[in-house]
């Protein structure tokens, strides 16, 4: 039972465009895992089918140590949770009524709040530092501050598992690191397990127990980042010239994309 | 903590109490205002149970007036919950419920339906259902699979479907050449007058149950809105909670415009004016839309009513003169 999501075989395509070719892999309870790869390349998809959000083809997925069609709608809602890329809600709810969303898989069909409840949502809301925010509505807050309103919502639907769509896409540089360093908490003071697509590999590198490389569909390579990120690898996965090197503040390497005109032959 | 925030019951519980005084004070107005006079005190001696007035006014309260306020309630009722669902499910707050051509399909199954010579209910109900039905079924097959719940292609066939339901019925009305015609666009202007009590109580009976499912998926409703993945990894099954939405509400929506035609605005601006006050949780939005909109209505229908110097005009008229023009200051408010 040391695995949070062991996913075997998996085979998915879109009409006639196979996005996801028989990809194996498992992520260890706990730890911090962070799929890569080119656009295209099947990440999203991949997030989608663990999420359950979308059925493979084909293969297996495991959640838990149990396949994922054992669980109800609700129960797999318990143990996992979905932070989507940035969502735009035309709709105008307050901060405090989205983050209460987040326990619906705790209630019934009206989702009638109990005192547990407001407890809930105000620790995850102090966690991801928004409670000073509660009474604002969501569409008058800036691109980080949504996405850490979803992630509180994330964190108080009590997961075991957390996944991440791009969490730090269109943020910027303060809002980029205050996101990965919440989910460095989440790992270490709640023990959950952090599942997140990126595209920014050094960001990456920094945070991640274990890197997944994906190039078309199939596993390119997959381990500690130290091990996945050689140049030869990205190279190869996204078809452009890097400079690799330890990064300074520790052991992981540091990606540096090299402009054609450094190129010399 | 950030407890600031009333438990949601409370919150619904204070609400509902509010629209539900509305509803009563414009039913009280619709019951005592009228080309044949004013009675408030005939309304309220009936009321209390004394009879000694020996004017024909309780007559004419109880035997006309009575059944056309519970059937503006009615209307209003539904149309306002159609408009929250709509924009619920396309997640648009400015979607309409005519949008998705369902009332259109339900009107061309109506006329088909008078043009028969079938009895307003059930006979009519039924052909507008079946026309509904069908409208439903073309679009969803259109915009099958997994894009029933992309907001962009429900919307768009819905356009398409809404201009030929459009088509239908002006060719439908050009081929008519009797005494039927004058029925039928009195009907489609939006029409209240042709009921009697009995017919009233039997939709009411029908529609209620359905408000209730409404409300029960009120909820769900909540977490559609935020985004449809974050709504299935919070448990919800939204394909069924759409489809039985979609079902549920053209249901209703056929119900109503078997029996008064299309009366338009209502199921738009009700719900964004109640939203715009209540805010957007639909687990107070559906009793605030079924009690305020069924007071609206009442409203609209009461001018219908009184305001020409002989005889009545549609109330559907009423509705889209007061609606369109609050529609677009909402509008140009939103985009701001």
């Amino acid at each position: 039972m040391n695995t949070a999501v062991n996913v075997k075989n998996i085979v998915h395509s879109y009409g006639n465009n196979p996005v996801l070719k028989k990809i194996s892999f498992s992520v260890t309870r706990g730890n911090f895992f962070i799929i890569i790869g080119p656009n295209g390349s099947g990440k999203t998809t991949l997030m989608r089918i663990i999420s359950g959000i979308l059925k493979p083809d084909e293969g297996e997925l495991d959640i838990l140590g149990r396949p994922i069609h054992k669980y109800s709608r609700k129960s797999m809602a318990r143990i996992i949770a979905f932070v989507p890329q940035l969502e735009v809600v035309d709709f105008p709810f307050t901060v405090y009524e989205i983050v209460l969303m987040g326990r619906s898989p705790h209630q019934g069909m009206l989702g009638l709040e109990k005192k547990c409840d407001l407890e809930f949502i105000g620790q995850a809301m102090e966690f991801t530092g928004v409670e000073h925010l509660a009474r604002r509505r969501l569409d008058q807050l800036s691109g980080g501050e949504r996405q850490r309103v979803f992630i509180a919502r994330a964190i108080s639907q009590e997961p075991q598992i957390i996944l991440l769509d791009e969490p730090t896409a269109s943020l910027d540089l303060r809002h980029q690191v205050r996101v990965m360093d919440l989910m460095e908490r989440l790992k270490k003071e709640k023990g959950i397990t952090v599942i997140m697509v990126s595209h920014d590999v050094n960001l990456a590198a920094m945070y991640c127990d274990e890197l997944l490389l994906l190039k078309e569909g199939q596993v390119l390579s997959l381990g500690p980042p130290n091990e996945v990120l050689t140049f030869q690898a990205i190279e190869n996965a996204y078809e452009c010239t890097v400079l690799v090197d330890k990064n300074p503040l520790g052991d992981f390497p540091r990606v540096t994309l090299v402009p054609e005109k450094y190129i010399k032959i | 903590m950030i407890n600031k925030q009333p438990f949601i019951i409370k919150r619904i519980l204070a609400v509902s109490f509010f629209m539900l005084i509305l509803l009563l004070v414009a039913a009280f107005l619709g019951l005592s205002m009228g080309s044949a006079g004013i009675g408030f005190n005939e309304l309220w001696q009936s009321l209390s149970g004394k009879t000694g007035s020996n004017s024909m006014l309780p007559a004419i309260i109880w035997h006309i007036r009575f059944p056309r306020v519970v059937l503006a309630a009615l209307v209003g009722a539904t149309l306002s919950l159609g408009g929250l669902v709509f924009q619920a499910l396309l997640r648009n707050p400015l979607a309409e419920p005519y949008i998705l051509g369902i009332s259109g399909g339900s009107a061309v199954g109506a006329i088909i339906g008078i043009l028969l010579g079938m009895s307003r209910f059930p006979g009519v109900s039924l052909s507008a259902f079946a026309g509904s039905i069908a409208t439903l079924i073309l679009i969803l097959l259109v915009s099958s699979g997994q894009t029933i719940l992309k907001k962009d292609s429900l919307l768009l066939s819905g356009v398409m479907v809404n201009a030929f339901c459009s088509a239908v019925i002006i060719f439908l009305l050009s081929i008519t050449r009797d005494s039927k015609l004058h029925n039928i666009i009195f009907w489609l202007m939006g029409d209240l007058s042709i009921t009697g009590a009995k017919t009233v109580i039997a939709l009411a009976a029908t529609l209620f149950p359905f408000f209730i499912i409404i409300f029960w998926l009120s909820n769900s409703m909540n977490l559609l809105i935020t985004g449809k993945e974050l709504a299935k990894t919070s448990g919800i099954n939204i394909k069924a909670i759409t489809i039985a939405l979609l079902v549920i509400t053209s249901l209703l929506v056929s119900a109503t415009v078997s029996h008064c035609g299309l009366i338009g605005f209502v199921g738009l601006v009700i719900p964004h004016l109640l939203r715009l006050v209540f805010g957007p949780d639909h687990r107070i939005l559906v009793p605030a839309c079924i009690l305020g909109g069924g007071a609206y209505m009442i409203f609209c229908d009461l001018l219908a009513r009184v305001l020409p110097a002989q005889g009545e005009m549609p109330s559907g008229v009423i509705t889209a003169m007061i609606g369109a023009p609050l529609f677009i200051f909402l509008l140009k408010r939103t985009k701001q």
